[in-house]
């Protein structure tokens, strides 16, 4: 009632919605513009909100004959299924194990590069540098996948060095216990150097006049990164940890599945490449969809959330 | 000031040294890669360690690779999926920048958030299958071109470009009676360039690069983008079926070095735009930066 009374107040118009009629309003002063926007948005609904739609599939037992509408509601059995099945924490475990040393070896990792390259004063090593760091990060993860595969092999390169240091050679990719360092020392190696251009430029921006500042009080070059140096960089490292917190159920499972084999699933197989697996290899969609909406439940979840704590420790957030 | 003094001296001797450490760590896999290619296929097996040259230098890895018809199918299915896919990604990307960077244009913040969402949100693998299967596409090279015509994440970078652009000159035009078509077609884009070879490089080198949707979406083997093939080659091991005319242990042996051929054969195109395109990655990495 109060609610109505206050519509009431506020517009104008009366009960006419002013919102639908100012949509309308727009489209008719816009007319060329809403054209021109119609493709566009046609392909968001169709290639990005209809799967939304179809994602209701985990929640039914879906078959190809009946189609998305007609399969018989079956409730959250295939989320029980799956929270109860044996993959279940197997699949957690890898996915979030996997993500967590990314963060903790492969997130630090270009911010190091570029505080390094920062102290380069010779320009031409510096671009240098930087040209070939870049260069893996164009290179297709078959290819990339191909190498690896090659130089992890028992009579490839990483194992001739190791073998020249006395170590024992190993078939890295078959076995389990070398899969996740093998997978994010070479995620590390391709893209380290695209990874500094952020920061980078993020330093580019920092006030020459507060490194004069930090010189007259006496501060050395260890002195100066340490207090301007990295703070002046934070805001963006902040940004970009979030985005990876919240992309912390996303490992990248096209790597995984060329990578992986079944001798080594015990420590490969995350949630993204087990929906892969059970819903295109074995058509088990609905279940696979539920696999797979779980998990996109839980990254938004996380990014939200990931986005608020930052929000309220240092005032830097997405949205 | 500015004398170095002796730790800072022997930080920037470390530092230098660890930075050639690090390019060389970096570029040696892909030298290998090259030396092998163009190595004799038994020198190479029996060989061990580091390779500095070609061991005994042979093109045959490379005739072969280029005698081979799936590789040449693979190649063209590429090209098509490249060139008519960026016509695309450039058509819709530029039409849906140019419309929701207009200030004129009330709800493009709702329309925004329409598209930003799915940034964040998605209904997972199996229901974007099931769609792109429903509409149609499956089993058409279609399927690697029409369900990725827009990144998102594209999309707002050329609409920040696009909001950099002066008002007074769309205005100017628009009193000499130019629509917004062709103010997109006539003023915009070509204003615009550095920003388009951006978009050139993402999405040409996301076409050229992926191979997943060709996997799930293709069962014609005469469909095949050049990256499945080559996970054929290199992850699963079928490169025996590629040395065509071989005998078998001439096969075995080609096979070692056929790989590698394979591997540059895939990646040169790739590295010869990147060095005109450098100049411009940079810029489009840091406008995407920016928080959409």
């Amino acid at each position: 009632m109060t609610v109505m009374n206050q519509e009431a107040l506020t517009s104008p118009i009366g009960n006419k919605k002013p919102r639908a009629l100012g949509l309308l309003l727009d489209i008719r002063k816009n007319k060329l513009l809403y054209v021109m926007l119609l493709p566009v948005l046609l392909y968001y609904t169709v290639f990005h909100y209809a799967p939304m739609y179809g994602a209701i599939i985990a929640f039914k037992d879906y078959s190809p004959r009946l189609g998305i509408l007609g399969s018989d509601w079956v409730g959250f059995e295939h989320f029980e299924t799956f929270f109860t099945g044996a993959y279940f924490w197997r699949t957690i475990k890898n996915t979030i194990l996997i993500s967590f040393y990314e963060l903790i070896f492969g997130f630090p990792a270009p911010v190091i590069l570029a505080l390094l390259l920062n102290e380069v004063k010779h320009s031409l090593f510096k671009r240098t540098v930087q040209t070939v760091t870049y260069m893996p990060h164009f290179i297709s993860l078959v290819v990339i996948c191909g190498i690896v595969k090659d130089f992890t092999s028992r009579e490839g390169i990483i194992n001739d060095l190791m073998a020249w240091f006395g170590a024992e050679r190993s078939t890295f990719l078959l076995e389990p216990e070398f899969f996740r360092t093998v997978y994010v020392s070479s995620g590390i190696w391709q893209h380290i150097g695209w990874g500094t251009i952020i920061y980078l430029a993020a330093l580019t921006g920092i006030d020459p006049e507060q490194y004069e500042a930090a010189r007259m009080d006496g501060a050395g070059r260890w002195k100066q990164m340490l207090h301007v140096t990295i703070p002046g960089i934070m805001p963006t490292i902040v940004i970009l940890l979030i985005l990876e917190t919240g992309r912390m159920m996303n490992v990248g499972f096209e790597k995984i599945i060329l990578l992986y084999n079944p001798g080594t699933y015990e420590t490969a197989d995350v949630v993204s490449s087990y929906v892969y697996r059970v819903g295109l290899q074995d058509f088990n969609y609905s279940f696979s969809s539920a696999v797979g909406l779980f998990n996109s439940a839980v990254n938004f979840t996380l990014l939200v959330f990931s986005n608020w704590l930052s929000r309220k420790l240092n005032d830097t957030s997405l949205w | 000031m500015n004398r170095p003094t002796f730790s800072e001296r022997c930080f920037d001797a470390a530092n230098t040294l660890f930075l050639t450490f690090l390019m060389l760590i970096t570029i040696y896999p892909l030298i290998y890669v090259v030396l092998a290619s163009l190595s004799n296929a038994n020198q190479l097996m029996a060989f061990n360690g580091f390779l500095w040259k070609p061991l005994g230098f042979s093109l045959e890895a490379y005739s072969s690779v280029f005698a081979n018809p799936m590789i040449l199918k693979g190649y063209g299915n590429t090209f098509f999926v490249v060139l008519v896919g960026l016509c695309f990604n450039l058509l819709l990307t530029s039409l849906g920048a140019y419309s929701l960077s207009r200030k004129s244009l009330k709800y493009r913040k709702p329309i925004m958030l329409f598209i930003v969402f799915t940034m964040f949100f998605s209904g997972g693998l199996i229901p974007f299958y099931l769609t792109v299967k429903g509409v149609g596409l499956a089993n058409t090279l279609w399927a690697l071109i029409i369900p990725h015509a827009i990144n998102t994440f594209n999309l707002i970078l050329m609409k920040t470009a696009f909001e950099a652009i002066p008002d007074a000159l769309e205005e100017s035009a628009k009193m000499d009676g130019a629509n917004d078509l062709v103010i997109l077609f006539r003023i915009i884009l070509p204003l615009s360039l550095p920003v388009i070879a951006v978009m050139l490089l993402y999405y040409g080198v996301s076409h050229w690069n992926s191979w997943f949707h060709a996997l799930i979406f293709l069962q014609d083997r005469s469909m095949y983008p050049l990256q499945l093939i080559l996970r054929e080659i290199l992850l699963q091991g079928e490169a025996s079926t590629m040395a065509v005319g071989a005998s078998d242990s001439d096969m075995a042996m080609l096979t070692v070095t056929l790989k590698y051929a394979t591997i540059i054969v895939a990646t040169v195109p790739i590295l010869l735009v990147y060095p005109f395109l450098q100049k411009y990655f940079v810029k489009g990495a840091l406008i995407g930066a920016i928080k959409g």
